[in-house]
């Protein structure tokens, strides 16, 4: 036996640990297809298939090109603000919901409980959200925007926790031991260290807000997801078309800005 | 053209030296995040006053769910099983789905750069499409059901997992590649013996992190007719019985915790 061979008959056998997860895996996944129920397919589908390829080919360039409240550029204007506006809110309320849940700034039964809040937070739906602020504003963009603050919390707060739980303290000490005051040491100690990981995690959520916002006009919050929704119930394939096209592009153009500033951002 | 504007401080060192300080970007953003959201509270008729006037309606929905309808439960089984079902299966499909189209995606193992484009733009194009838009378009397709929200999962899965995985593909080590190239296998086997091997972990990895979130998505495709939990949820909210949604709300947190931590333990295993 060469040392190779000896060297492959001593790396770590985890077959069987493989065997039994491919196992489980593929065992779950047949039962999945259980869930498949093909009989609500219907002939037309095909048809509206062709339908909407062809209105996303030729969009209603009207709808795509005015500048009046109903015109495509105004809702996806209105989309923006409302994400713009919600992510800024959002990550206002997180900061200081974030400092309580990072287990090196707070004693830890205060952390736990942040941090309980949080996960409720973030595990209910956008939509739910949507449909209670509608109570409180009527509907309208305003519920869209509170519903948008409201969901950036939960992650904005678990990513700038896991930053904060990152801070460097030996600079803190150093900083106390030339005789710094508590403003100075937050201000030229914390702030440098959290400030441009804050701001790339709040581009990034704006990013992500964007296409969020574009839904909640489902449940009537405002944005461009309720025109949509109408031109679909109604198989005005035209207007469908011009709306995704509208949304695709925006998405994209944003999607590429938000990458570039974070990029200037990460290498400083 | 900013450093012109506002020319850069001169500090004048003791030994002489001249050091230019910039002047601070941060002005000059403020004022601009400042008109944007000038603009934006204009254009989404916000207004604190409503708020504080009004902010208590929104926890009488809360306070009604409390406490969630317990015998509510045994309706719930069904459709939360199907919301996972939909989930797996479109996770597992459209990971298995995005291996083939990240490849082709990839600048390093495909030299045409006709197809690498094509395949960037399909991909991201139908990662912009939001998932509930896609439900809603299979919905009319499929019918409603299941079908419908199992495709639109799939499809956000094939987008994500493949952007992730094109983009580790491209950061891998070549030698191994053109090694085993050079050895006389062709583009596709050198690809299965020495780029695979090294993309897999993160590969499992991230179709695990993304069947997490779409448990999560699909839990309001129902909302669109897409099948699953959702479907309750509307209906619940739809007739203001809010006990019932507050127990699914309270079903979802625990499944979505659950169905994180098994994520969370497999994939630090993976890493």
């Amino acid at each position: 036996m060469d040392t190779i061979e000896k060297q492959l008959s001593a790396s770590p056998n985890n077959r069987r640990y493989l065997l039994v997860v491919t196992t489980i895996l593929l065992v779950l996944f047949i039962w999945s297809f259980t869930a498949i129920n093909l009989q609500n397919v219907e002939e037309s589908g095909w048809k509206i298939a062709t339908s909407i390829l062809s209105g996303i080919v030729h969009p209603d360039l009207d709808l795509l090109l005015t500048f009046t409240t109903q015109g495509v550029p105004y809702l996806l204007v209105e989309t923006i603000a409302i994400a713009f506006l919600g992510t800024i809110i959002g990550s206002i309320l997180a900061i200081p919901l974030a400092f309580l849940s990072a287990s090196n700034v707070v004693p830890s039964p205060v952390a736990w409980v942040t941090r309980l809040l949080l996960i409720m937070i973030r595990t209910v739906p956008a939509l739910v959200y949507g449909l209670m602020f509608i109570r409180v504003t009527g509907p309208g963009p305003f519920a869209g925007v509170l519903t948008i603050a409201l969901v950036s919390i939960g992650m904005l707060a678990k990513l700038f926790v896991d930053a904060i739980e990152d801070l460097d303290t030996s600079i803190l000490e150093s900083m106390t031991s030339i005789g710094c005051t508590t403003f100075e040491k937050i201000r030229f100690g914390i702030v440098p260290q959290l400030f441009s990981m804050f701001l790339s995690t709040i581009i990034y959520r704006f990013d992500m807000n964007l296409r969020e916002a574009s839904v909640l006009g489902l449940v009537g919050a405002g944005g461009i997801g309720a025109p949509l929704i109408f031109a679909m119930n109604s198989y005005r394939w035209n207007e469908v078309g011009s709306i995704l096209i509208g949304l695709v592009i925006l998405i994209l153009i944003v999607e590429l800005l938000s990458n570039n500033l974070r990029g200037k951002l990460v290498r400083g | 053209m900013y450093d012109k504007i506002f020319p850069p401080k001169k500090i004048a060192l003791p030994n002489g030296k001249v050091v230019l300080e910039k002047r601070s970007r941060v002005p000059v953003i403020l004022v601009l995040l400042l008109i944007a959201a000038y603009f934006s509270i204009k254009f989404t008729g916000f207004s604190l006053s409503v708020l504080a006037e009004r902010w208590n309606e929104f926890f009488v929905i809360i306070i009604d769910m409390i406490p969630p309808k317990w015998d509510y439960t045994p309706h719930i089984w069904k459709p939360l099983l199907d919301t996972i079902k939909m989930s797996l299966l479109g996770s597992v499909l459209g990971s298995i789905v995005a291996i083939p189209i990240a490849y082709l995606a990839s600048t390093n193992v495909v030299k045409s750069k006709i197809v690498v484009a094509i395949t960037k733009v399909f991909l991201s194009i139908l990662r912009t499409m939001p998932t509930l838009v896609t439900a809603l378009i299979a919905t009319f397709v499929f019918g409603l059901g299941t079908l419908a929200g199992t495709v639109a999962i799939f499809i956000f899965t094939v987008a994500y997992v493949g952007k992730l995985l094109y983009e580790q593909i491209e950061n891998v080590n070549m030698g191994a590649f053109e090694a085993m190239e050079s050895l006389g296998m062709n583009r596709i086997q050198a690809f299965r013996y020495a780029i695979f091997p090294q993309v897999l972990p993160n590969y499992l990895s991230t179709s695990l992190f993304c069947f997490e979130g779409n448990v999560r998505y699909a839990a309001i495709l129902g909302y669109v007719g897409a099948g699953g939990i959702g479907l309750l949820l509307n209906e619940g909210l739809g007739w203001r019985d809010y006990a019932s949604v507050g127990m699914i709300l309270l079903t979802l947190v625990i499944t979505v915790f659950i169905i994180e931590r098994v994520s969370e333990h497999f994939r630090k295993r993976l890493i």
